[in-house]
């Protein structure tokens, strides 16, 4: 069963990677630069997977995220300008500063956070599709986690956890080559982690991560099956990421020719090229897009470099416990 | 207040089968918790369900069937972040983590995502998830399955922790830990499953982060928790008939932890002992003595004192067990030495 995409949902996947790139690339320069404190990973080379796989999605229905979670988070619609105050330690950030770029979450929007742990969205999502199941909705959860996640025990877990409950799950593995700075090839003891889905009896497919058509049609799949209490598929899209593990990383394990040769099969071109080739949108639908999106990253950088730093008393607030005699 | 006696364990199968009736966002899971999943004649004849190996969730899939009372696979990471996802969604899962030592297998989702969601994501998201674990030694049960680690909990800030010692507190003081929207480590001593004691029928909460005095005294503060109450209270009849008068105060919650009843008593008493089953590095005897000597220094007329396990696994043969574990005997000697 394939899912025709239409001109609104093409537009909107568009605008959506669209934004995830260009984010990527000020968070690249604002960390180098010094502006944006700790640890950042970018997204940059694999927005058809989260644009693609939200786009099946509606507000209610959830996500887990990882370490590398800009996309994910644009993509099931949290602020940008909230997200952008956050990546810089902001009072105004999606977390108040609290989070960071790692921990970036809106549950509001279905968005249960990117993840400092590599491979612990398994359980959680295990956890949102539980609920969704106990309730009696139709929420479907899509659990993103990368090639290196795939080694970690919680996600196999995970995988038979949802497997023998039948829970609404899509597991989607964004194959990016690289765990860290260790090739697949070396970590991982199968060549396809889709063909992991039969060790729990789930359907495996392998697609083309870096076509927004084909994500968005095997998570349209997925995502019925879920609904329709079938259980939970493992969706592996292959793709890559321009950038080393985080910013700052030399990436010396990586070759030019390698990812010259990525990205000349870029995403956004790609996707661009077929909305034309295929009458879905005219040049001037893209331009207005391309300038909107300049504007809205403009005025969320520049919210986020306006924005105060929260006050200090703000590292006693949201725990759990409060202890009145400060013990330090 | 009714005079009806109830078992530790039934104390608490009572508390999770009043919570369930009441709010069907309740939800029970773990390992066996019903039991018999998948096999016809336990399928069709739930009451005869297994509850646990300790007994403890025994009979309640009879009543709320197998979509809230849900047996996991043996996969503790996956049950510990299901509790986290499903808290976070809008359920308020009770999850069973079967023994305290089996903490290194699913840590993290403990501490690092349910502990740290509301913090981390702005004061943004709420976790109200209860993870019951069984601690204590007392069974030959032997070092993985016999340990105390409440103090690794109460480490963790976004952790609250509960350690009860008698039916009456176990009952209330699960029904809170329910009701509270954030996590909860619900500990439960296995040797005092078997303890019975008076347990009204109705529902009611003891709120987290109450001490409650166990026994009056004026002469020295014992601190205790779980089992170790009920041997301190067996040392302060003991110190009674050589003329000492201990005030016995249960914390029941190590986070948050009440601050303030234990510097009343030590305020009285001016002098402290404090037992604990968990390990003594880094840990809840030692914390609670930092503290009054901290807070209380110019109120005390002898050094603290503590009464813990050796810094050592837990050994495995009665002999060793018996050695290992302070008792009424350790107890009384170590606040004889205060006078």
């Amino acid at each position: 069963m394939t899912q025709q995409m239409t001109r609104e949902v093409a537009l909107w996947i568009y605008e959506r990677m669209c934004l995830i790139r260009n984010l990527e690339e000020r968070v690249v320069d604002g960390v180098m630069k010094g502006k944006i404190p700790g640890f950042a990973h970018v997204y940059a080379g694999e927005e058809a997977i989260a644009a693609g796989a939200c786009a099946q999605l509606t507000e209610r229905d959830y996500i887990t995220s990882t370490h590398r979670g800009h996309g994910h988070c644009i993509s099931k619609g949290v602020d940008v300008k909230k997200m952008a105050a956050e990546l810089y330690g902001k009072a105004t950030g999606a977390c108040k500063g609290k989070g960071g770029s790692m921990h970036i979450a809106d549950i509001d929007k279905g968005m249960l956070g990117a993840n400092g742990i590599v491979g612990a969205g398994g359980p959680i999502a295990c956890g949102s599709a539980l609920s969704a199941k106990t309730r009696m909705t139709d929420q479907v959860t899509v659990c993103f986690f990368g090639d290196g996640a795939a080694e970690q025990g919680t996600m196999h877990e995970s995988m038979n956890f949802a497997s023998i409950l039948k829970l609404p799950l899509v597991f989607v593995c964004e194959h990016n080559v690289y765990g860290e700075a260790t090739p697949a090839s070396y970590h991982c003891s199968v060549g396809d982690i889709c063909a992991r889905g039969a060790a729990y009896n789930i359907p495996g497919v392998k697609i083309d991560g870096t076509d927004a058509f084909a994500v968005y049609e095997a998570v349209g799949e997925a995502v019925a099956r879920a609904r329709e209490g079938k259980g939970p598929s493992l969706i592996e899209a292959k793709a890559f990421r321009y950038y080393g593990h985080y910013v700052g990383d030399p990436a010396t394990y990586m070759t030019k020719e390698e990812i010259d040769g990525y990205r000349a099969t870029d995403p956004i071109d790609k996707f661009r090229a077929r909305l034309l080739r295929d009458g879905l949108a005219l040049a001037a639908d893209l331009e207005k897009i391309d300038a909107r999106v300049l504007e809205t990253l403009e005025e969320a950088l520049a919210y986020a470099e306006s924005s105060p730093w929260p006050a200090p008393q703000e590292v006693l607030g949201d725990v759990y416990a409060v202890y009145n005699r400060q013990r330090r | 207040m009714s005079e009806r006696k109830l078992t530790f364990r039934e104390a608490i199968n009572e508390a999770l089968r009043l919570e369930m009736r009441r709010d069907p966002r309740v939800i029970v899971l773990g390992e066996d918790v019903a039991g018999g999943a998948n096999i016809p004649h336990l399928e069709e004849k739930n009451d005869e369900a297994f509850g646990g190996p300790l007994g403890v969730t025994k009979g309640l899939v009879t009543e709320f069937g197998r979509g809230r009372v849900i047996d996991t696979p043996i996969s503790e990471s996956a049950i510990m972040g299901a509790a986290v996802g499903s808290a976070l969604t809008g359920l308020r899962p009770v999850a069973e983590l079967m023994f305290i030592d089996f903490l290194g297998v699913c840590l993290d989702q403990i501490s690092n995502q349910g502990g740290k969601f509301r913090y981390m994501f702005g004061g943004k998201a709420e976790v109200p998830m209860v993870v019951r674990t069984t601690i204590g030694a007392g069974l030959c049960a032997a070092a993985q399955h016999s340990g105390s680690y409440y103090s690794v909990f109460t480490h963790y800030p976004g952790l609250k922790v509960v350690v009860p010692a008698t039916p009456y507190d176990a009952k209330g003081l699960l029904i809170s830990a329910i009701r509270d929207p954030d996590p909860v480590i619900f500990c439960e001593h296995k040797m005092l499953y078997d303890v019975a004691g008076t347990c009204p029928e109705e529902e009611y909460i003891i709120p987290l982060g109450a001490a409650d005095v166990k026994r009056a005294g004026k002469d020295v503060t014992i601190v205790a928790t779980a089992r170790m109450l009920h041997f301190a209270l067996e040392a302060a009849e003991e110190l009674a008939t050589s003329g000492v008068d201990a005030e016995v105060v249960d914390l029941r919650s190590l986070s948050p932890l009440d601050e303030d009843a234990i510097l009343e008593s030590v305020k009285k008493t001016h002098r402290i002992a404090v037992v604990d089953e968990d390990n003594p590095r880094c840990g809840l005897a030692g914390d609670i003595v930092a503290f009054v000597a901290q807070f209380a220094f110019d109120d005390l007329d002898a050094p603290p004192v503590t009464v813990t396990v050796p810094h050592t696994p837990v050994p495995f043969s009665p002999a060793l067990e018996a050695a290992y574990l302070p008792d009424a005997a350790k107890i009384a000697a170590a606040v004889r030495s205060l006078f």
